[in-house]
């Protein structure tokens, strides 16, 4: 079952609309990817979702009713723009926000030192946030963020500011609660974090949902039947035989016995004939298809989506 | 406990035990205390040096008439006025002040009286002179009747009045009013609520604006509305300025104290006064002077604290909290202090307001503009705190009240609404009215 529906969510504020009937569906315990260019609606979402603000029209379903305010106890957020209260000590301002969110200080309290023994930072506790590194801060916000075990982890990049062990540590803890149980929305321009990491993705631009699904399919299916062979061989032999068979796109020799092909294979069911055709004239070092990055697809769909729009 | 509670205490427990906080409260009274009792030891001594003053008398009786006193020796002269000029000129007579020229028809001409200085003249000299003059003329008028015994006459017939004010209230019963006192704590408690209302709200601003500008709203938001935001902080705020004022009241009652058993004649007098209600006999008794006695009893009256410390109270929470919802709003508007100050303009223009209208108000306390300006809720807190210790009608101050905090309530709605949506909006400074507008999003 989706943990999170959105029905043709609107949403504009004086002069400019930040949300046009977006409808999506977030399947629980699912790292769901919200995708879209800089000012496109993505942060209005999340606040919708927070209840920091509600739509105009539409509505958003939590775990099967209307979302309620009592329900932000259950969300976990990581704004993009970090901040914690500067002059405030780390364990007591861990506190602040966990008992905000409907902990007791005791519960919240065992589980905070859980969190910094895990992260090997005990000695920070009674550190004044504003001694401490932006990478060191970024951590302790990302604390702060799960300290109340949500069941929706909203994070808008999760990974800024964090050098790539740090990074690393942090995607080790997303993957982690995910596998407990949680649902997390990741909101990114990073899209190599995005393949890494999400199930699902949707790409807003420009207040709309112009792209949404699963990543695989949407990578295979933006893929246009584009493959690559490697071979011990000619590669210009090779494209001679398959003429017929399929559409040779490029064909190249490194001058030391190996040769590159780009092909284009329509429907995909001929890939077995092509396999065989080249087996027969040389050896196959690989053959994959091509499947665009994510980075590729976030381009090409906010150009074609910019281009409708005028 | 509720969010707001959760709220409050962070924001009580952060300042109160911040530094600042522990020094200026444990430093203000003594700092006042300190200042008022330079002033009264500047008042007490005279730090102005003795001004040497010579005197060309032209009509013969007035030099001779002129006591020299602590601010000026008067030297009577037979050299002409042009001729001093010229000795100072050449160096002589270094610590000279002025020449003061009497002329001869000085009987017939109050004018004609001249000071010519050789530094910035002062009114303080000036009206000296003028009345020591004024008593040798008229003296050498009197001396034109020829009355016989004249200095005995005129010192049995010296009077000082002073009136002993009571004030009659509803039931027909008559108290010993101070009029004195009333004036002096009307003016300290305008004052104090001024400077309350001001430093606290200032505080409530900067708080919104420290949130908003290190982000951490945007954290807080997901987890509480940002009215309970609000409100925890204006609260929150509320109980450190309680806290405050209740540690300064708690030591200034302790020096109190201190300073009546240090002074036993100030503590037998009273209770034993109040014991049989003839206060003057005890006074005349002491030796004191009566109007002291009577501030004493004014003072020491119990319905007469409670009405005016009580009100005292009552009307810096309801101008505090009433004062500390706009400046949440202009807070939450701005990105930083700088830009607040254009919109801070509305909310301090009443204030001042209510300042001058105070100074006047302590002159004629039931004046209709008294009454006007102690009902209207932005000028009420500081007009009507000022009228109190004259003594105001229960239905007034009820009246007052109810509007203040009607208008708290109503302001705080506005307030929150004008938050709300500042809080999410960064760069452009916004204008009064763009503020105004923002009250009427949906949320």
């Amino acid at each position: 079952m989706d943990l999170i529906i959105a029905e043709h969510v609107s949403k504009s504020y004086a002069g400019h609309t930040a949300l046009s009937d977006v409808s999506l569906s977030i399947p629980r315990g699912s790292i769901y990817g919200l995708l879209g260019p800089n000012g496109a609606g993505k942060t209005t979402f999340i606040r919708i979702i927070n209840h920091i603000t509600a739509p105009d029209s539409g509505r958003i379903i939590f775990d099967g009713h209307g979302l309620e305010p009592a329900d932000i106890a259950r969300i976990g957020y990581l704004p993009e723009e970090r901040g914690l209260y500067k002059k405030m000590k780390v364990g007591e301002q861990a506190l602040y926000f966990a008992r905000l969110k409907g902990m007791s200080r005791r519960e919240a309290t065992a589980r905070l030192k859980e969190w910094f023994v895990r992260f090997g930072i005990q000695d920070w506790w009674n550190k004044k946030v504003e001694e401490l590194s932006k990478g060191m801060a970024q951590k302790v916000q990302f604390i702060v963020t799960v300290l109340h075990c949500p069941e929706l982890l909203i994070l808008d990049e999760p990974f800024s500011g964090f050098d790539p062990v740090n990074a690393g540590l942090i995607r080790g803890e997303i993957l982690r609660l995910r596998d407990e149980g949680a649902t997390v929305i990741f909101s990114t321009h990073n899209m190599s974090s995005v393949e890494e990491i999400c199930d699902h993705i949707t790409l807003i631009d420009r207040s709309r949902n112009i792209l949404t699904g699963p990543v695989d399919e949407i990578r295979r299916s933006h893929g246009g039947d584009m493959y690559e062979v490697e071979i011990k061989g000619n590669a210009a032999d090779a494209a001679t035989s398959l003429a017929g068979v399929c559409t040779v796109l490029e064909s190249a020799d490194d001058g030391a016995g190996n040769g590159r092909l780009k092909l284009h294979i329509p429907g995909g069911d001929r890939v077995r004939e092509v396999v065989s055709t080249v087996n027969g004239m040389a050896i196959i070092r690989t053959f994959r298809e091509l499947i665009p990055s994510m980075n590729d697809i976030f381009i090409k769909a906010v150009s074609e989506s910019g281009a409708a729009n005028e | 406990m509720g969010k707001i509670g959760i709220i409050i205490q962070r924001e009580f427990n952060e300042r109160v035990r911040k530094k600042s906080f522990i020094l200026t409260t444990i430093l203000t009274p003594i700092l006042f205390l300190g200042i008022m009792a330079a002033v009264f030891y500047l008042a007490g001594t005279n730090l102005s040096q003795t001004k040497e003053i010579m005197v060309v008398d032209r009509s013969g009786f007035v030099a001779a008439g002129l006591p020299s006193d602590k601010s000026a020796v008067l030297v009577p002269t037979e050299l002409s006025a042009e001729e001093i000029r010229a000795a100072k000129t050449a160096g002589e007579y270094p610590n000279l002040y002025g020449i003061l020229v009497i002329g001869e028809d000085i009987l017939s001409d109050p004018h004609a009286a001249s000071l010519y200085t050789f530094e910035p003249s002062t009114f303080d000299i000036e009206s000296s002179l003028a009345m020591k003059i004024s008593d040798a003329v008229e003296a050498e008028k009197l001396k034109a009747y020829d009355i016989e015994d004249l200095p005995e006459i005129l010192a049995a017939v010296k009077t000082n009045v002073t009136v002993s004010a009571f004030r009659v209230d509803e039931s027909g019963k008559e108290k010993q009013s101070s009029s004195g006192l009333a004036m002096g704590l009307a003016y300290i408690f305008g004052f104090l609520i001024y400077m309350f209302v001001f430093l606290y709200g200032m505080m409530v601003m900067q708080g919104v604006i420290e949130e908003k500008s290190s982000k951490v709203l945007e954290i807080i938001v997901s987890s509480v509305k940002p009215f309970e935001l609000m409100m925890g902080k204006i609260l929150g705020i509320a109980a450190v300025a309680l806290t405050q004022f209740v540690i300064w009241v708690v030591f200034l009652f302790a020096v109190g104290t201190a300073v009546l058993h240090l002074f036993p004649g100030l503590t037998g007098a009273v209770p034993e006064a109040l014991a049989d209600g003839n206060m003057a006999d005890i006074a005349a008794m002491q030796g004191m002077d009566p109007a002291m006695l009577s501030a004493i009893e004014t003072v020491t009256d119990s319905s007469f604290l409670l009405t005016t410390i009580g009100g005292f109270l009552i009307f810096f929470i309801g101008g505090y909290l009433l004062y500390a919802a706009m400046f949440a709003a202009v807070g939450s508007a701005v990105d930083n202090a700088a830009d607040a100050q254009q919109l801070q303009l509305p909310i301090t223009i009443p204030m001042m307001l209510a300042i001058v209208v105070m100074i006047s108000v302590m002159k004629d306390p039931n004046s209709s503009l008294a009454f006007w300006f102690s009902m209207i809720p932005f000028t009420s807190p500081v007009v009507m705190v000022a009228r109190l210790p004259y003594g105001v009608p229960a239905w007034e101050i009820a009246l007052s009240v109810a509007l203040l905090f009607a208008t708290f309530l109503a302001m705080v709605w506005l307030a929150g609404k004008i938050y709300r949506v500042g809080i999410f909006m960064h760069g452009k400074k916004p204008s009064l009215g763009e503020l105004l507008k923002w009250a009427k999003y949906k949320s």
